[in-house]
């Protein structure tokens, strides 16, 4: 290359090149996570070598229905989003507050300084980074940052992955969080496979992503090569699985409290909850009390949980949200509408996750669309 | 001797009523007081008047509980007390006493009947008023029987 | 440990109060007052807000401060007994700990109100989160119209502050009125719901802000009879209940519709929320 390295240049990574670029990150002290195939999904796990990857799978998504299946070629990143997010490494399911102790002179606290592992991300994608910054506005835009949340942000180095094929759940589009990766990484890479070529187009977005990429093996991408990676990028972008008309939809769930779809909704809704738990932005979180059996020492853990709970809205008793109508309409009005007021943004960035893993099925995008068009017929019946 | 006709004419519940209407009313009504402790009806007896209370307060209650009457509601000053001599049986379902000395303008319930059926302008007028008091009293009661401030462990 | 620094970098972290009494108000109900183990360290808070306090290894709740702004040396909660945590707390004596982590929420507006009628509605354990608002109401008497105090009990064994009410109906700058749903022949009070009450008080419509505290019910109920007086909904402001759990806004547990009860409440303007106030389990 003619100059040094720039933030926002194109550069070309071969496959075989790639494994350079975990070995970086592993000297730079990184622990490095990204997708590996476990239970017959895509699962955020330790990666430390392209072997960990899941090479050559893809997935088929659909309301209720996630399977894997092997594709034509070996594809290091030909799949979109599985079970996890990756909250689960930001905001935790389980982080110890403090620990106390009790003797005669009082209460005292041991505060919880536990060693914070600086993480590298590969492979995640645009709309996974629009949930990173949503959950950044919750934990750290606030009168009260959580610390704990922060410490684990920082110093967070990401490796996006451009999607160049959609899932069938996904609508990215519809939020406009994606396919492609415009903001918040350290590295964006988009895979073009084609005859005899197994490539990435590549470019740095922050001066250490500068520096992580200057140590592997690269050079400058040529125009059709960076053609080639944008076409893909686009032609993803047009093969979205699910659409969400998201025009004052704060508006128009504020004015649906009681329509009678979310009756309906509750009728199939097992409250199961495993919507908030795959939800990239879910962050309801509870705060246990423990003490060990001397009663000496008590300890204050935060878990992650579920609004769908019968008792997640219990006042002396009895709960708020007592039926599963409520429950679920708090869900979905929370995700696309008090969320912007409370947030100003929206709580959902697409990823269809909810709908892939609800076992009956529930399409978030579905009821939306139900509810907007009941509307439509009230109006045309009047 | 000064009649009743300007305080009945100032009284809230009589708002908007006609001088004629109202010159009815005047020669049914007559000044009444009770002394704390003192009934004004018991349960059961004829239901023949209604008062309109100009001071103090009244407790309508029922016998036959644990622990002496139950007071489900009390009527003070510028309320109106009183709507069995309107339905038939036309008899009281509670007991009224009074908690403090208590003055009031007890009107001819026997005797409204008659002229309201006489003159059915004047039964409305009166329904009318009656009925906003009944509904008051009803949504007050469902209140009441929501027992909103249990303790709920 | 425990200093302010501390309190920033982890506002998990609970402060150790000293308990200097535990008293009784009715069978189930108690107030506990506490001071800093440091007695250079003044608490300060706005009337409305509320404290999470914490009792060793057993666990945390939410109650309102109830005590006097202006005397910030004893801090005092009163709630009734009808938890694990709650009814620690009521087991707890003299010289015991109690972790305190707060004050948090929106106050009543005690300043905006100047100049105006004010007129404080309650009901059952809803006067406790009240009373520093009278206190400085009360305090500053000359730089408001008139104060009407409504306070509505399910029975006369229920009534709060039942000798304090008494000393504030002697007074000629305030109008006190008490009733309770139900009572035996020994009670010469009202009694009837206590939106019976607000037809008969007096002040200016026009010209008032009413503070209103007790169970939804009994606020919507109120709402509605202020409302018949003349009141305009920016003139009501309402206290609001929810589960909580952290008091930051993080667990998601307090939230009303958009609001978190614990950061954009519990005190609300009623117009700010009218449109989820009163439908059913938002």
């Amino acid at each position: 290359m003619g100059r040094s390295l720039q933030v926002g240049d194109k550069v070309v990574l071969e496959r075989q090149h790639l494994q350079q670029l975990l070995d970086v990150l592993s000297k730079r002290g990184y622990r490095i996570l990204g997708p590996t195939v476990r239970d017959q999904a895509i699962m955020y796990d330790e990666v430390r070598s392209l072997e960990d990857l899941p090479a050559g799978w893809t997935d088929e998504q659909n309301a209720g229905t996630y399977r894997l299946k092997k594709r034509a070629d070996n594809a290091l990143f030909g799949y979109v989003v599985g079970p996890h997010s990756w909250k689960k490494f930001l905001l935790q399911p389980e982080v110890r507050l403090w620990q106390a102790k009790s003797d005669e002179t009082g209460l005292k606290t041991v505060e919880s300084k536990e060693e914070t592992p600086r993480s590298a991300f590969i492979g995640v994608r645009s709309c996974e980074l629009h949930a990173m910054a949503v959950q950044d506005k919750v934990f750290m835009a606030g009168e009260y940052v959580d610390q704990f949340y922060k410490s684990r942000r920082e110093n967070l180095f990401v490796v996006a992955a451009n999607c160049v094929q959609a899932g069938g759940t996904c609508f990215c589009t519809s939020m406009n969080t994606g396919p492609k990766a415009t903001f918040g990484f350290d590295l964006a890479m988009t895979e073009v496979i084609s005859t005899g070529r197994h490539y990435f187009v590549a470019e740095a977005g922050t001066e250490i992503g500068v520096a992580v990429l200057g140590e592997v093996t690269h050079r400058e991408a040529s125009e059709e090569e960076k053609a080639v990676a944008d076409s893909a990028v686009d032609t993803c972008s047009r093969q979205m699985g699910k659409t969400l008309n998201t025009a004052q939809i704060k508006e128009l769930l504020y004015r649906n409290y009681e329509n009678p779809r979310w009756e309906d909704a509750a009728s199939r809704c097992l409250t199961c909850g495993n919507c908030t738990m795959v939800c990239p932005t879910c962050f309801c979180t509870t705060v246990e009390d423990y003490t060990d059996l001397s009663g000496q020492l008590a300890e204050r853990r935060r878990r992650m949980d579920v609004c769908f709970t019968m008792d997640f809205s219990y006042i002396h008793g009895g709960s708020i949200r007592y039926s599963p109508k409520a429950r679920y309409r708090q869900w979905v009005t929370h995700k696309l509408a008090t969320w912007i007021d409370q947030f100003g943004v929206s709580g959902c960035v697409g990823c269809g996750r909810c709908i892939t893993w609800c076992p009956v099925a529930i399409d978030i995008t579905e009821e939306a669309r139900a509810i907007r068009e009941s509307e439509l017929s009230h109006k045309s019946a009047t | 001797m000064e009649t009743l006709e300007p305080i009945l004419a100032k009284h809230p519940f009589l708002k908007g009523l006609e001088p004629r209407h109202l010159k009815i009313l005047v020669g049914c009504a007559s000044n009444v007081r009770f002394n704390a402790g003192h009934f004004l009806f018991h349960e059961g007896e004829e239901a023949n008047e209604f008062y309109m209370i100009r001071e103090g307060k009244v407790a309508v209650q029922i016998q036959g509980g644990e622990r002496g009457p139950i007071i489900v509601q009390t009527v003070g000053e510028g309320e109106v007390l009183g709507w069995s001599w309107l339905i038939p049986p036309y008899r009281w379902r509670f007991d009224a006493s009074a908690l403090e000395l208590t003055r009031a303008i007890a009107l001819d319930g026997k005797c409204l009947r008659m002229k309201s059926e006489e003159d059915h302008d004047l039964g409305y007028e009166l329904l009318k008023r009656f009925a906003g008091i009944i509904v008051e009293r009803l949504e007050a009661a469902r209140l009441q029987l929501l027992d909103v401030y249990k303790s709920r462990p | 440990m425990e200093d302010e620094e501390d309190m920033i970098a982890n506002p998990m972290l609970t402060h150790s109060y000293v308990v200097k009494r535990v008293q009784q108000e009715t069978y189930d109900t108690f107030t506990i007052e506490l001071e800093p183990k440091n007695k250079a360290q003044a608490f300060s808070f706005a009337p409305g807000q509320f404290n999470m306090l914490y009792v060793f290894g057993v666990g945390e709740v939410p109650i309102s401060i109830c005590g006097d702004p202006s005397k910030p040396e004893t801090l005092l909660h009163t709630t009734r007994a009808v938890g694990t945590v709650t009814n620690a707390l009521r087991k707890l004596r003299r010289g015991d700990l109690v972790g305190v982590r707060g004050p948090f929420g929106t106050s009543w507006p005690v300043e905006e109100a100047k100049g105006h009628d004010v007129v404080i509605v309650t009901g059952g354990i809803g006067l406790p989160p009240l009373r520093p608002s009278l206190y400085q109401l009360l305090s500053k008497k000359q730089e408001y119209g008139k104060l009407v105090l409504l306070y509505g009990a399910r029975t006369p064994e229920d009534i709060v502050y039942g000798q304090e009410i008494e000393q504030w109906r002697k007074r000629s700058d305030i109008a006190v009125d008490v009733t309770v749903d139900r009572a035996t022949g020994q009670w010469r009070g009202n009694v009837g719901v206590v939106t019976t009450l607000i037809p008969k008080a007096s002040f200016d419509p026009a010209d008032t802000i009413a503070m209103i505290v007790g169970p939804e019910i009994m606020m919507r109920f109120t709402i509605a009879e202020l409302q018949r007086r003349g009141l305009r909904d920016e003139s009501i402001y309402i206290s609001m209940e929810r589960n909580m759990k952290c008091g930051l806004g993080f667990c998601g547990h307090c939230q009303f519709g958009p609001f978190f009860v614990c950061k954009d409440g519990p005190v609300f303007r009623y117009d700010r929320v009218k449109p989820f106030f009163g439908k059913g389990e938002i």
